[in-house]
C-alpha cells in the first residue's frame, strides 16, 4: 500500500478543477490504447465521470494513435476542448498533439522517446517519465509500463490508491498471484515517483465528486447499442464488415446465440439486407449494422421494404465520406441519405441517438417502430459515439417496453373482419422510449405453426363452404378482386377458395395491416416490390397506387405521434436557441453551460426521430426563438435543409466537416455573436 | 431440439397447390411446364401450402410464386438466395422452393449463387433457363452461347456461357441436377428429392423462350439434350463435372448427389445455446462485466 500525501483542502487546491482532459499520443500497438483504458477504468473506480475519445489509423499496423480521457467531478457531454495534460510515448505524440494542449497545459513524455520540441513552449510546462526505465531495469517488467504511466497519474490527479488496488486485483487475478502483485508494484512505483517529482501536483487534483452515481457502467456507444439492440427483442443480425460498426455485429455474434438468436457474416451489404427482409418475412425482428458505404448498397433493399411494409432495422454509423472517405473520422453526412435514398417515395423512419446512453434506448425505438409499423428504420449514429467510452448509469431493464408487430389472426379473415375493423391502436404504444412494464420472454419458437391459436386448415376449409365463408367470399366477387389493371384472377379457382379472403394489406384507419406469418394457415400472400392491391396482387392502375401510396403514408403521419421525446436542456425562455442532431447534441450542451457561466441564456434541442419530422416537438421552438442555430459535421446543413423544407426561417448554420468533431467553443462564439446582436 | 411431431396425412392434390392468379407468361412458354411440375412435386411432398415459401428474384420466371397457394417472397433483381437464407435462419422448418431465370440467377445474382453453394443452404433451388432475358424482352443473359445475336449484342453475344452446373458443383452444392420443361414427370421427380436434399439442391431447367429465343427452342433441347447414361454415378464427383461440362449434348439428370454435408441451417442452429437467457439475464451479465 502506497503511502500517500493527504488530500489537498481547499486553500491547497490553486484551481479547483472540476475535469481534466489528458490525452494519450503513441504508435499504435504501443500501449496508447491499453492505458488509456487502464485509466478510464481506474478513474470510474475512484469515483470520476469519464468520457474517451479515441483516433485510429486507417492502417492495421503502426501510425499514429490517440487515446483522450476526461475526468470529472461532473457529467461529462463532450471529450473537451483544450487538453490540460498531453501523454507522448513517442515523437509523433509531440508532433501531432501538442498544438491542442492549453496555454498552462502539462506535456509528460516517456524520456528519451521525445527529442525535437519544435512548438513554442510558452506557459507549457514538461516533465520527461522515465516509464521504459522505471519498468524495465527497476521492475524487470517492460510490459508494466503501462501500469507504471497510470500510477504516475493516479498520483498526479490525486486517486483514491485503494479502489485502484482493487481493480488491479480483479483485472490480474486470474494471471496469478504473482502478476497482480508486480502489476500493484508498477503503480506504486509510477505514484511515488510523481510524489517525489512533483511537489505542486495539488494543481492536478480534481474535486471529488459531491454525489457519486450509482450503478456505473464504462461502455462503448457501439457496444450500448448492441446491448440496446438484445433488450429490443433482436433476434437476428446479419451484416458484413465495415469501419466502425463491425463491432455491433461482432458483439452480437457473441450474445445472440445465448438468447436463441443468429448472427450471419453475408458475403456484401446488399446480401444483408436481403437476409433481413427474409428473416423479417418470418416475423423475426432482424437488423443490419454499417456504414454509410454499405448503406448506399443497401438502398434498392430498403425500397423493398417500404413497398412490401416489411420490418427492419439498419444501423448506420456514419463515417466522414463521400465514397470511401476517412473510415475512422467524424461526419454527419449521411442525414440526406437515410432520409431521401431510394427510387420513388419509400417510406422510412430514421432516428438519431444523441449520447452513448441514448444509444440502447433508440435501437429499441428502433425495433419497436419498424415492428408497429411495418417499415425499414434507420438509426444514426456516428464515429464519435461509436469509439466513445463513457461512465453512464446502467439501464433500467425495468423500463424496457416492447411493442411487438400486429399480426394477422386467421379468426379474423373468417370473421369477415379483414383489418377494416381492426383497433388501428392495437398493440401500438402512445410511448415507445423507455418507460412501462416488464418485459416479455425472448426465446425463439421456431415451429412452423407461428403458434396463433383459432383456425387449422380443415376449420377454413369447412368455413369457405359454409355459408359464412360464402357471404365473406362475396367480398372476393369479380369485381373486387379484378380491380385495376395487372395480374387477373381465376375466377373459377377463386370461387372455391377461403384462404384469399386474407388481405394483407388491408386498408386501415392508420395505414397498418395485419401481418401473417408463414407457418399461419389462412394467410398466404406473396410478398413483392411491385405495386400492388390489399391482396397483395400485383396492380399497375391509377386507383391502386393512388390508395397505397396513401396508406404508407398514413403509416408515417401515425409514427411520428409516437417520436421519442426530443433532447432539451437549457432555459426555455431563452431567445437563442441551438437545434441539432446527432452527437452533436453533447456539444451544444456543452456550449449551452459555457454560456450561462457567461450569463447569456440558451435553449438547446435536438430531436431523436430526424424523419418524420417530429413538427409538433418543433414548432414552438422554430416559431418563438429570435435566433435558430444549427451546427452539424457536414458541409451542406443537411438538418437545416431538411428543416427548410417544412420551415420557413433561416437558421444560423455552423458547419463543420473537417473529420473532427465540432468543438463547443465554435458553437460558444455563434452564441455570444447572437447575442451581440440583440 | 427435436420435438416428435404429429403428421396428419392429408390427401392432396395439385389443385391445393394453385393459387387463382392466372400465369401471365405467352402461350407456349417453357415455364408453364416447369409449373406443371412443380405443382406435381408438391403434391407428391404433401405439405400443407402454409408451410411452403417460394421464392424468387425478378423475371418472367420469377413470377411463379404468385401462381402458388403457398407463402411467397417476389424480391429484387437478383437477390433470391440473400432472401431465401434469410428465411431459412428465420424459420428453418419452412420449406423453401426458389425460383428464377438464367439473367437474375447467373447474372446479377451469380455472386449469391456462389455463397448459397459454399453454405449448402437447405433448399431447392429451380433456374428456368431460356438462355435470354425475356421481360426485358429479348437481350443476351450469361448462359446464352457465343455468336448469339440480340439488340444488345448485335454482332453476336462474344462472353464464355457460364455453365450453371459447373459453377453449382465447384461452389460446393451437394445435389446438381439438369432438366428440360418439355419431360416435366422427370423434373417433378427431381425437384421433389431436391426439396427432400438435405442442402443446398440446384435444377437448371431448359425452358425455352418462343417469344424472343428463336435459337435455343424446344426442338434444340429434344436434340440437344439427352439423359445421362445408366452408367452414371451421380457420387462421383469429378465424374460429375465431367458430364456437367459436356454441351454436346447437353446431359439431363440428378448428375451430382451428396446427402452427407451438413447444411447451412445445421451449422448455424449448432451455435444457439442450449440452455437459453432471457435478454435481461443476457444484459445483466454484461452489465457486470462493463463495471
Amino acid at each position: 500500500m502506497v503511502a500517500i500525501a493527504e488530500r489537498p483542502t481547499e486553500e491547497q487546491t490553486l484551481e479547483s478543477r472540476h475535469s481534466i482532459i489528458i490525452r494519450f499520443g503513441g504508435e499504435s500497438g504501443e500501449g496508447v490504447k491499453s492505458t488509456g483504458e487502464l485509466l478510464t477504468q481506474v478513474a470510474a473506480r475512484a469515483g470520476f465521470e469519464v468520457l474517451t475519445f479515441q483516433t485510429y489509423p486507417a492502417e492495421i499496423k503502426g501510425g499514429h494513435s490517440i487515446y483522450q480521457v476526461r475526468l470529472s467531478s461532473e457529467q461529462l457531454y463532450t471529450e473537451g476542448d483544450r487538453l490540460d495534460v498531453l501523454l507522448a510515448f513517442n515523437q509523433e505524440g509531440y508532433d501531432k498533439s501538442y498544438e491542442e494542449l492549453s496555454a498552462d497545459g502539462l506535456l509528460l513524455f516517456d524520456e528519451g522517446n521525445v527529442t525535437d520540441f519544435h512548438y513554442p513552449q510558452q506557459g507549457k510546462r514538461h516533465v520527461a517519465l522515465p516509464l521504459t526505465r522505471l519498468a524495465k531495469e527497476e521492475l524487470k517488467f517492460e510490459l508494466g509500463k503501462n501500469v507504471v504511466g497510470v500510477g504516475m497519474l493516479s498520483g498526479l490527479f490525486g486517486f483514491d490508491v485503494e479502489p485502484i488496488n482493487r481493480l488491479i486485483t480483479e483485472k490480474f487475478t486470474r494471471k496469478g498471484e504473482d502478476v497482480v502483485a508486480k502489476n500493484k508494484k508498477a503503480f506504486e512505483v509510477g505514484y511515488r515517483y510523481i510524489e517525489e517529482i512533483f511537489p505542486d501536483r495539488v494543481n492536478y487534483h480534481i474535486q471529488t465528486p459531491t454525489t457519486q452515481r450509482a450503478d456505473t457502467i464504462i461502455v462503448g456507444g457501439n457496444q450500448n447499442l448492441s446491448m440496446g439492440a438484445l433488450a429490443g427483442r433482436c433476434t437476428h443480425i446479419f451484416g458484413y464488415p465495415i469501419t466502425p460498426a463491425s463491432d455491433i455485429l461482432e458483439f452480437l455474434a457473441a450474445e445472440l446465440p445465448k438468447v436463441g438468436g443468429v448472427a450471419i457474416q453475408a458475403e456484401d451489404e446488399i446480401a444483408s439486407m436481403g437476409m433481413v427482409l427474409g428473416a423479417s418475412y418470418t416475423g423475426r425482428r432482424a437488423m443490419t449494422c454499417t456504414s454509410g458505404p454499405g448503406l448506399s448498397l443497401m438502398v434498392e433493399m430498403l425500397g423493398l421494404s417500404g413497398m412490401a411494409e416489411l420490418p427492419a432495422v439498419i444501423v448506420n454509423v456514419q463515417r466522414a465520406g463521400p465514397s470511401t472517405g476517412m473510415p475512422t473520422k467524424h461526419e454527419q453526412g449521411d442525414l440526406n441519405m437515410a432520409v431521401y435514398a431510394g427510387h420513388g417515395e419509400v417510406p422510412r423512419i430514421v432516428l438519431a441517438p444523441v449520447s452513448v446512453d441514448d444509444c440502447f434506448w433508440r435501437a429499441i425505438d428502433a425495433f419497436n417502430l419498424a415492428e408497429a409499423y411495418q417499415v425499414p428504420v434507420i438509426l444514426l449514429s456516428d464515429t464519435v459515439l461509436a469509439v466513445r467510452t463513457e461512465s453512464i448509469t446502467r439501464p433500467d431493464l425495468s423500463k424496457i417496453k416492447i411493442v411487438p408487430r400486429l399480426t394477422f389472426d386467421p379468426q379474423d379473415s373468417l370473421n369477415g373482419k379483414n383489418g377494416e375493423t381492426l383497433n388501428p391502436n392495437q398493440n401500438a404504444n402512445t410511448d415507445v422510449s423507455a418507460t412501462g412494464n416488464a418485459s416479455e420472454s425472448g426465446s425463439i419458437d421456431n415451429s412452423a405453426t407461428g403458434g396463433t391459436p383459432g383456425a387449422t386448415p380443415e376449420v377454413i376449409a369447412n368455413i369457405a363452404g359454409s355459408e359464412l365463408g360464402q357471404a365473406a367470399n362475396m367480398q372476393n366477387d369479380a369485381k373486387k378482386v379484378n380491380d385495376g389493371e395487372g395480374d387477373e384472377v381465376d375466377l373459377e379457382i377463386a370461387a372455391r377458395r377461403g384462404y384469399e379472403l386474407y388481405q394483407r394489406y388491408a386498408i386501415t384507419e392508420n395505414g397498418v395491416s395485419p401481418m401473417s406469418i408463414p407457418g399461419q394457415a389462412g394467410g398466404q400472400y406473396t410478398s413483392t416490390g411491385l405495386e400492388h392491391n390489399e391482396f397483395s396482387r400485383p396492380r399497375y392502375d391509377v386507383a391502386s397506387h393512388t390508395k397505397m401510396t396513401d396508406k404508407r403514408a398514413r403509416k408515417l403521419a401515425a409514427a411520428v405521434k409516437e417520436a421519442p421525446a426530443p433532447y432539451r436542456v437549457g432555459d426555455p425562455t431563452a431567445e437563442i436557441g441551438v437545434l441539432t442532431w446527432g452527437s452533436t447534441a453533447g456539444v451544444a450542451h456543452e456550449a449551452m453551460d459555457m454560456a450561462a457561466k457567461l450569463g447569456i441564456k440558451v435553449d438547446v434541442i435536438a430531436p431523436r426521430m430526424i424523419w418524420p419530422i417530429p413538427t409538433a416537438q418543433l414548432d414552438d421552438f422554430i416559431a418563438s426563438k429570435r435566433v435558430v442555430i444549427i451546427p452539424e459535421c457536414n458541409y451542406a446543413g443537411q438538418f437545416a435543409n431538411l428543416l427548410n423544407t417544412h420551415y420557413r426561417r433561416d437558421f444560423v448554420r455552423i458547419n463543420v466537416y473537417g473529420g473532427a468533431p465540432i468543438r463547443s467553443s465554435e458553437i460558444l462564439a455563434e452564441i455570444q455573436k447572437a447575442n451581440d446582436q440583440h | 431440439m427435436e420435438t416428435i411431431q404429429q403428421v396428419k396425412i392429408v390427401e392432396r392434390t395439385t389443385e391445393d397447390y394453385k393459387s387463382d392468379t392466372k400465369p401471365t407468361w405467352c402461350p407456349g412458354c417453357g415455364d408453364f411446364g416447369v409449373l406443371n411440375a412443380v405443382y406435381s412435386s408438391l403434391q407428391m411432398k404433401g405439405k400443407d401450402p402454409k408451410d411452403i415459401v417460394a421464392v424468387s428474384g425478378i423475371g418472367c420466371s420469377s413470377r411463379l410464386p404468385f401462381f402458388m397457394s403457398s407463402y411467397g417472397f417476389h424480391s429484387v433483381h437478383g437477390r433470391a438466395m440473400p432472401v431465401s437464407t434469410g428465411i431459412k435462419v428465420g424459420n428453418p422448418n419452412l420449406e423453401l422452393v426458389a425460383f428464377g431465370g438464367d439473367g437474375d440467377g447467373f447474372a446479377i445474382g451469380a455472386g449469391h449463387f456462389v455463397h448459397a453453394a459454399r453454405r449448402n443452404l437447405n433448399i431447392c433451388y429451380v433456374i428456368m433457363d431460356n438462355n435470354i432475358y425475356g421481360l426485358t424482352k429479348g437481350q443476351a443473359s450469361p448462359t446464352s452461347d457465343v455468336g448469339f445475336v440480340t439488340k444488345t449484342t448485335p454482332r453476336g453475344s462474344q462472353d464464355v456461357p457460364l455453365n450453371p452446373l459447373m459453377l453449382a458443383l465447384s461452389m460446393g452444392a451437394t445435389y446438381v441436377a439438369r432438366a428440360f420443361s418439355g419431360k416435366p414427370k422427370e423434373l417433378a421427380d427431381m425437384i421433389l428429392k431436391g426439396m427432400e436434399h438435405p442442402g443446398f439442391a440446384v435444377i437448371d431447367v431448359f425452358s425455352p423462350c418462343p417469344t424472343f429465343n428463336k435459337v435455343n427452342t424446344f426442338k434444340y433441347y429434344r436434340d440437344e439434350a439427352i439423359d445421362l447414361p445408366s452408367d452414371h454415378d451421380n457420387t462421383n464427383y469429378f465424374q460429375a463435372l465431367e458430364r456437367a461440362a459436356n454441351h454436346d449434348p447437353y446431359y439431363l439428370g440428378v448428375i451430382y448427389e451428396n446427402k452427407d454435408k451438413p447444411s447451412f441451417e445445421d451449422h448455424v442452429f449448432a451455435k444457439v445455446a442450449t440452455e437459453l437467457q432471457t435478454p435481461e439475464q443476457v444484459l445483466t451479465d454484461l452489465f457486470k462485466k462493463f463495471s
